[in-house]
């Protein structure tokens, strides 16, 4: 796709190129040309305040977390106990894997040094003198730039001992995974970092106080500690110019499926749906909208209704749903939302970890109904069922793997129950080869 | 087997890395270890990480069995992974598993009878944005079709190294685990440079240079706000705990008494 498109003047004002500028610049993971572009300016500028007055900077910038959940990170910092005489740490959840996200292995990759900065600064702030970036195993490209970011920034005495004269040490590994989407789940990275399988944790207590190695430990995602560096030297102000006023600063979001020109596109939070797909070069030809997820599977799907619904924290709340990881996956009326919601079921189905027998056994029934649904051979009762699997699930498990589950399956028998129907009483053709499965 | 001394200086150098008395940290890459030398997690290679973190081998079998990286039995040279989570399977990725499927005889998580590839169906990869894309040993292939992905298997078995879309020249899976046990790819700079990032992922960049778009007012100097003065105060909701939607998250609400902590 040639880039000849003109999105409108109020779609293009949206565009806040902030964490991904330092992007076009294809050298930019290597040491000194960051250092060129601006880089570890805003260490040494953090070095000089008190790691309190970074915690408040974080807090006065309305900074929320960038993998999922939004919760503030300044005050997610700030509970962190001081002067408790324990070791404190800071964990990176770069294991994404949401389906549909693919942020934060592009930031890894093309500005790796912007998420080391980030980290040292963050861990100045919460006083922690060990660091793990924990790495989506498969993400081979993104950690080989990273741990030639790391090695870099140690041989200039960004990390190590007594970084800058400062008098502050920092170790910082690049952990790889191996495997297992529940390890984006915060508990469940923390026993995988630990050697364990990755299942997660009764809370509380929480990870601020018993996280790695059962101590204080700030567990936050890629773009929320690669958002810290332009905060210090921006300042909460600039932040806070960005974005809506629940929902500061620039984000970036991810636009896959029946667009024509899809990819990252950070924008203050807030921009909408119609806005981003002008900004990726309208619908393909064909194509009409028919449902999207805002911020991957795990958020409840929507639909055309929903074109100029605000995309930050409490817009998409506000619709029943949630702004996840901005992972844009944008379906048409040429795609199947029965077999969309049977794959993200089976995928399901093969993460859950098994700990909670609501998610372990839930998933294990619900893809199979679906698959039933999708060979010809579903009932009327089945959709009943599987709303039933749902009641059942949400809120009834350790983690949210289990509650993200229940999504796709109750959003799409709310907006579109008939496609369902379809199946069920033979207007469409069955999918799959009859299987009888379970008892009807 | 024994293993080599190469591999027993690696895994004090992988436990060295976590905090004094943390050596259990170390077996994830322990794990990726010893499929460096042998391919798969074998018997011997569950007994070896045992050995060096003084823990049984029931404990590493629990851990080794619950990750899809280790691999059970051996691999091929080339790990081939299709991506056919909902996105790329929809955009062609579910008949390009198809096609590799019925070409190569093998199923999902299965190697080829000349030993050379292993075949599996991926959950999503995070590269939506180049979908439907495929990996060989974890490197991208973007924006596949069946015959593209046909073409890139036959050359694998002619013993050439197709060049990925973005990531760099092909290893060997073995190779591509030393990697992932933590050491830096000694190939040289260039291999590191290689695959810069793809149009879908500077999508927004170019437009915003196309119509000089930059965000005003950033000044670098601006001072941050010392301790003794009162910083204004912004309006903080807490979200809500449902927010937490879903396992990549930043966590859930933490304890309601802690919010009055200054």
């Amino acid at each position: 796709m040639t880039l000849d498109y003109q999105p409108s003047q109020e779609s293009l004002s949206k565009l806040t190129p902030v964490l991904t500028k330092r992007w076009l610049s294809p050298d930019a993971w290597k040491i000194d040309v960051y250092e060129r572009l601006d880089g570890y300016t805003a260490l040494r500028k953090a070095f000089k305040a008190h790691p309190d007055e970074l915690i408040q900077l974080v807090k006065d910038s309305g900074l929320r977390g960038r993998g999922g959940a939004g919760f503030p990170t300044g005050m997610k910092w700030g509970f962190i106990p001081q002067n408790d005489g324990k070791p404190h740490y800071l964990v990176v959840n770069a294991d994404e894997g949401e389906p549909g996200t693919c942020k934060d292995l592009p930031l890894m990759m093309a500005d790796p040094h912007s998420l080391v900065e980030g980290v040292i600064i963050a861990s100045y702030a919460i006083r922690a003198n060990f660091a793990a970036i924990y790495i989506r195993g498969e993400a081979v490209h993104s950690a080989r730039r990273l741990r030639a970011a790391v090695e870099q920034a140690y041989a200039k005495g960004y990390l190590g001992k007594n970084i800058l004269g400062s008098g502050f040490d920092l170790d910082l590994v690049v952990h790889s995974g191996a495997g297992a989407y529940i390890c984006g789940e915060e508990t469940a990275l923390l026993d995988s970092l630990e050697g364990y399988r990755g299942q997660p944790r009764l809370r509380p207590p929480f990870p601020a106080t018993h996280g790695l190695y059962a101590s204080p430990t700030v567990v936050n995602n890629v773009e929320t500690i690669a958002s810290v560096p332009y905060i210090v030297l921006g300042g909460s102000a600039w932040f806070r110019s960005m974005g809506t006023e629940k929902s500061p600063g620039p984000k970036i979001y991810s636009i896959s499926g029946r667009v024509n020109n899809p990819g990252q596109f950070e924008c203050g939070l807030g921009v909408t749906l119609r806005q981003l797909i002008d900004l990726a070069g309208g619908m393909q030809a064909g194509h009409e909208l028919k449902f999207w997820t805002p911020g991957g599977s795990s958020t409840p799907m929507l639909t055309d209704e929903h074109l100029d619904v605000p995309m930050d924290f409490e817009g998409m709340a506000g619709v029943g749903t949630m702004l996840g990881t901005t992972a844009v996956q944008v379906f048409s009326n040429q795609d199947d939302i029965v077999y969309a919601t049977y794959r993200w079921i089976a995928f399901y189905h093969h993460e859950s970890c098994g700990k909670c027998t609501p998610c372990r056994e839930g998933n294990y029934w619900m893809v199979r109904i679906l698959h039933r649904i999708l060979a010809g051979q579903g009932t009327v009762l089945d959709l009943d069922t599987l709303l039933d699997a749902c009641d059942n699930l949400l809120g009834r498990s350790f983690c949210a793997l289990g509650d993200g589950a229940t999504s796709p399956v109750t959003s799409s028998i709310k907006y579109f129950k008939q496609d369902y129907l379809d199946y069920i009483e033979g207007r469409k053709t069955p999918m799959f080869k009859g299987e009888l499965v379970g008892a009807h | 087997m024994a293993f080599s001394e190469v591999t027993r200086e690696r895994a004090r150098q992988i436990i060295a890395r976590y905090p004094e008395g943390r050596s259990r940290s170390a077996l994830l890459p322990l794990l990726h270890l010893v499929q460096s030398e042998q391919g798969y997690v074998s018997p011997e290679g569950i007994a070896f990480c045992a050995e060096v973190l003084d823990i049984t081998k029931a404990q590493v079998g629990a851990v080794a069995t619950f990750y899809t990286m280790y691999k059970r039995k051996p691999t091929g040279d080339y790990l081939v992974s299709v991506c056919t989570n909902t996105m790329c399977g929809v955009l062609g990725g579910d008949k390009a598993f198809e096609a590799l499927r019925d070409y190569l005889g093998v199923d999902h998580d299965e190697t080829s009878s000349d030993g050379k590839i292993t075949l599996e169906h991926a959950e999503c990869l995070a590269a939506c944005d180049y979908a439907p894309v495929m990996t060989v040993n974890y490197e991208f292939f973007d924006q596949i079709t069946e015959d593209s992905a046909l073409t890139l298997v036959k050359q694998l078995q002619n013993g050439e190294r197709p060049q990925p879309t973005r990531g760099t020249r092909l290893c060997t899976l073995k190779e591509m685990a030393v990697q992932l046990a933590g050491f830096a790819d000694d190939r040289g700079d260039d291999v590191i440079a290689d695959g810069p990032a793809g149009e879908p992922t500077l999508a927004g960049n170019r437009l915003a240079e196309r119509f000089g778009i930059a965000v005003p007012g950033f000044d670098p100097e601006t001072p941050i706000t010392k301790k003794a003065e009162e910083a204004p105060k912004p309006t903080e909701t807490l979200p809500k705990a449902a927010s937490d939607g879903k396992p990549a998250g930043d966590g859930p609400l933490p304890q309601k008494k802690e919010e009055a902590k200054p």
